[in-house]
């Protein structure tokens, strides 16, 4: 009864939330933060230089944000839901308009103290968005056009405004995102599987309106071997740098794949290869379990949760991130084709390491705040 | 309210039972994701690790240093000495053209050799070597050396290279190296393996006979490398081992006078150990410097080589067939002794001009205009009769002459496979002429061949070799160059007899004896009296063209016959005569006769030959006293 009392006040003191607060989430995520400085330490080639500096900073800066964010009620943010969702949009449109252009995509904006890459935090946003959209309707109302028309304008605006950067993957990390909120929003099971069905057999299709270097990327990983020194080196040289790391790995600072300058773009989309080739097998399997460790602690908040917001945007943060490290390793490991996609909070790169910190916040915010109820 | 609540549990219920899809889903998608893990890392391991290291270590192969020739002494007569070389490799040089003729400017190249430079470079790919100079002097190397900050990918490197330090003297016996091209890669599966631009190989001689124990193995550096190819570290260095330095049975001092003796002559000398085959001297004349090989040669110095009437680039020792002429003599002489067709006894009247052999309407005559009267074997072969030799060839009948020829080395190589080059000679029987020519022989053929004459040819070395199994009494030998040649093993036939009746061979050395240290003998005044250096021999004169009625008539000497047109000069010999130890064949091309002017030369080449006999000897008796 006291308990109800305390709720019912909705309010909690300083010292109340810290108790709240799950520390198994929180070590892992500094242990992860830990991992990702060290590892970048190694791609410097050993010593503190600017991607390892950065890192640290924008570490440091993301981490002290995400625990303020802790601190501040969930209601709070189930009322920015749409807001930020219409910021991060014309975010978007501003990129599309003045955005940065760099290896020929136009994905950044200068805001003067950072260049952001709004895409990114779009697979945060539009979870919050629509876990709001779909907390106060009725389960009967879930299936209805209007629902589900709405909702897939929620997920397509954003998508469209990614793919002319042009990134499709990132776009298609979006729309996971806003589709894992749909699964568990409780949309037809049939509409998924119809979805499905209809997106394997317009495959044929979307090849052929995929741009040259896509379906190049899609031939080379049939066959990374038919252009070994050309599209098909970046994952040949990822699975040897992977192969030759063994069971123990070439211990730290010794990837020669990396050292040696064979790995592509190892501060970024393919870090998980020089760690994998420096700690190996063992390494790669305690770096799984600490993400496994996450995840599941992320989804036991859900679980905890009093508001149907709060669960369903820890649900799908933890589908998400799940997805994005999944498909991150795949590619990696030569299952998928390459697409752009980092590797959460490892890959170097603040956009990324943003996003995810407000998803760990606002995950954080739920749990501190796990009986408030929001109407 | 109610109504909402039970909403909300609906929703939960949902919300949980979708999450536990999602959660098995995951959990497979993780297993999926371990295991290709734990493929790639543990299962696959070696084959990535490999690949990795295939990555990471790139090899860079140095030429090997390559093996000596010694002579039987020691002394070097194909070495290496460290030649100043300047590489580039194109790939490594911001700006080519400025560097290249920074160089040009450095190096004083001449337009022609700038143009070469160029036209080398883009036949080669870029990260080849490009070697733009191959043999600088020390004044222009360290020059280059000064100016290299201003020289970016500019490599000057000191490089062993061959050097024959006697020049002309072994040319033809040694041959000489050059820059291995397309063919020799091809062909020689030791180069192949050792190759490395600018690699040099042999082309002819010994060099290129002994390739494979020459060319020894190159130094390899490992390096680690980078994803661009620059070396970050050396890992190793495996240091090749050299060629192997063969050893040789020439005598430099007596090589050395034979290409004194042939100077500005066409000709060759050998000479043999009769008992071991040791080849002492083998010597072509002319011949040319080979150390202009090395680097490649100069178009007009090539063109020089080519175009001398007198054939340098023939080793005409192995190349050269030649009418034997009276050299065949002795073989005639024996063959005839040992199918008993004549007896020291028998004997033939030579008559002069006016009277000479027929046979079917053809004449015959003896290069003697008044006759030498009656012959025994002894004198006929003494003053050389020809009259007395067409008449046992008549009797003996080409085959059998062939047989014995054959018997004592005529006929076939010398060397058997040493040397590419080497020519077999012809010495013609009935069945080849048949199948050769689609004739029958005649008789009258048989009677020149008598006199070395007609279809026969042989090559000096032949006729050397013929002579050495003379000089042993009638032994089968193998001649050799090398030292210690493992892959050769004595044949078991060595020293079985040539012979069916020991004797025989006896009359002949006597004959040759007689034809060289007795009055009107035919080399009678190259002799030497004293016992130990006195040799007996064998003239010869092997016309050119056939001699006609106006010529015989004219009877000119030597000096007024247009050069192509003068008799080739021969001689043969072994000695000393008591105790024989070696045998020579001189021929000169157009010398004139064999007794004024080849057999002088054997004088001179015994003198030598058996002073250094004893010096010889100690070098085996010390080899001897070290085991």
């Amino acid at each position: 009864m006291y308990q109800h009392t305390r709720l019912t006040t909705n309010r909690l003191n300083f010292f109340q939330k810290f108790r709240n607060y799950d520390y198994v989430l929180l070590i892992c995520i500094l242990l992860l933060g830990f991992i990702s400085l060290a590892t970048m330490y190694s791609t410097d080639g050993g010593e503190i230089l600017f991607h390892t500096k950065s890192h640290f900073t924008k570490l440091v800066v993301f981490t002290i944000m995400m625990l303020i964010m802790s601190f501040i009620n969930i209601k709070y943010w189930f009322s920015i839901g749409y807001l930020s969702y219409l910021a991060v949009i014309g975010l978007l449109v501003a990129t599309y308009l003045f955005g940065i252009t760099s290896s020929g995509s136009q994905r950044w904006i200068n805001l003067y103290f950072i260049n952001l890459q709004p895409s990114e935090l779009m697979k945060i946003v539009i979870i919050l968005c629509l876990a709001k959209y779909f907390h106060r309707m009725k389960l009967e109302n879930v299936n209805s056009i209007y629902t589900i028309l709405t909702s897939l304008i929620i997920i397509i605006l954003p998508m469209g405004l990614v793919i002319v950067q042009p990134d499709l993957g990132t776009s298609v990390l979006i729309a996971i995102s806003g589709i894992a909120v749909l699964w568990f929003a409780g949309i037809n099971h049939k509409y998924f599987i119809y979805t499905m069905l209809g997106f394997v057999i317009s495959l044929p299709f979307i090849i052929a309106f995929l741009k040259p270097y896509q379906k190049l990327r899609v031939l080379t990983f049939l066959n990374p071997d038919r252009d070994p020194l050309g599209a098909g080196y970046q994952i040949i040289q990822s699975k040897i740098a992977v192969g030759s790391g063994g069971i123990f790995g070439k211990g730290f600072l010794k990837g020669t794949q990396s050292y040696l300058e064979f790995l592509p773009e190892k501060h970024t989309d393919f870090i998980f290869t020089l760690f994998s080739e420096e700690f190996g097998f063992v390494g790669s399997a305690i770096l799984l379990v600490i993400y496994v460790i996450i995840i599941y602690r992320i989804v036991a908040i859900g679980a905890n949760c009093r508001s149907y917001f709060a669960k369903i945007f820890c649900y799908s943060f933890g589908a998400a991130i799940f997805v994005f490290i999944t498909i991150n390793m795949s590619m990696v490991l030569g299952l998928l084709p390459i697409v752009g996609s980092p590797l959460p909070i490892m890959s170097y790169g603040g956009s990324s390491m943003l996003a995810t910190m407000i998803g760990f916040g606002i995950v954080m915010s739920a749990r501190v705040h796990n009986q408030q109820m929001i109407a | 309210m109610i109504n909402s609540s039970s909403d909300n549990v609906k929703k939960l219920n949902s919300i949980n039972r979708r999450m536990f899809i999602t959660g098995s889903l995951k959990f497979f998608i993780m297993i999926g994701i371990v295991s290709r893990l734990f493929f790639l890392q543990v299962k696959e391991n070696k084959k990535y690790l490999t690949l990795s290291d295939k990555n990471r270590i790139r090899e860079w192969k140095l030429a090997p240093v390559r093996g000596e020739f010694h002579d039987y002494f020691g002394n070097v007569i194909a070495g290496n000495f460290e030649a100043y070389q300047l590489h580039i490799i194109p790939e490594q040089v911001d700006d080519f053209r400025y560097v290249i003729y920074r160089i040009k400017d450095l190096l004083e190249l001449s337009d022609k050799e700038f143009k070469k430079v160029l036209k080398k470079k883009n036949e080669i790919k870029p990260w080849e070597t490009l070697i733009v100079s191959d043999n600088l002097d020390w004044q222009k190397f360290s020059k280059i050396n000064n100016h290299l900050y201003d020289l970016n990918g500019v490599k000057p490197v000191i490089s062993i290279s061959r050097n024959y330090p006697f020049k002309e003297n072994f040319t033809h016996l040694i041959g000489y190296v050059s820059q291995a091209n397309q063919v020799d890669i091809e062909k020689t599966e030791v180069i192949k393996k050792n190759f490395v631009p600018g690699l040099k190989v042999g082309k002819v001689g010994l060099e290129k006979s002994f390739e494979e124990k020459l060319i020894g193995s190159n130094d390899i550096e490992r390096y680690e490398v980078n994803a661009y190819g620059r070396r970050i570290s050396q890992l190793e260095f495996q240091k090749g081992e050299k060629g192997k330095t063969l050893r040789l049975t020439i005598d430099t001092e007596v090589q050395k006078l034979a290409n004194e003796l042939l100077k500005d002559q066409a000709g060759s000398i050998c000479v043999m150990d009769i008992y071991t085959g040791d080849i002492v001297a083998m010597h072509s004349s002319p011949s040319f410097d080979p150390n202009l090989f090395v680097f490649g040669i100069s178009k007009d110095d090539w063109q020089l080589i080519r175009n001398d009437p007198m054939k340098p680039l023939v080793n005409k020792t192995l190349q050269g067939n030649y009418s034997p002429g009276s050299t065949i003599k002795p073989i005639v002489a024996l063959s005839a002794l040992e199918n008993g067709i004549v007896n020291t006894k028998f004997t033939v009247n030579c008559r002069g001009h006016k009277h000479p052999m027929e046979l079917y309407g053809q004449t015959y005559h003896c290069w003697k205009k008044e006759g030498h009267g009656f012959m025994n074997l002894r004198n006929a072969m003494k003053q050389s009769c020809d009259i007395y030799f067409y008449e046992i060839a008549r009797k003996l009948g080409v085959d059998k002459l062939s047989e014995t020829a054959k018997k004592f080395g005529l006929g076939k190589e010398v060397f058997g496979d040493l040397f590419s080059i080497e020519k077999r000679g012809l010495i013609p029987n009935t069945q080849w002429k048949k199948n050769a020519l689609g004739q029958g022989w005649l008789l009258g053929e048989t009677i020149i061949t008598g006199i070395g004459q007609g279809y026969i040819q042989t090559t000096p070395i032949q006729l050397c070799l013929m002579t050495a199994q003379i000089g042993n009494g009638g032994h089968k030998i193998y001649p050799k160059i090398v030292v210690d040649d493992e892959n050769k093993q004595d044949p078991i036939d060595k020293f079985s007899p040539l012979y069916q009746n020991y004797r025989n061979i006896k009359i002949v050395q006597d004959a040759m004896f007689a034809s060289t240290n007795e009055v009107r003998g035919t080399s009678y005044k190259s002799r030497i009296d004293n016992p130990e250096y006195q040799f007996a021999g064998k003239t010869g004169t092997a016309q050119v063209k056939k001699i006609t009625e106006k010529d015989r008539e004219l009877d000119l000497k030597t000096f007024e016959i247009p050069y192509e047109e003068r008799d080739h000069a021969l001689y043969i010999a072994y000695g000393p005569y008591k105790n024989p130890r070696y045998a020579l064949s001189v021929i000169v091309e157009h010398g004139g006769s064999g007794s004024t002017t080849a057999a002088p030369m054997a004088k001179k080449l015994f003198k030598l030959v058996i002073d250094r006999h004893k010096i010889r000897q100690s070098i085996n008796d010390k080899k001897y006293l070290e085991i």
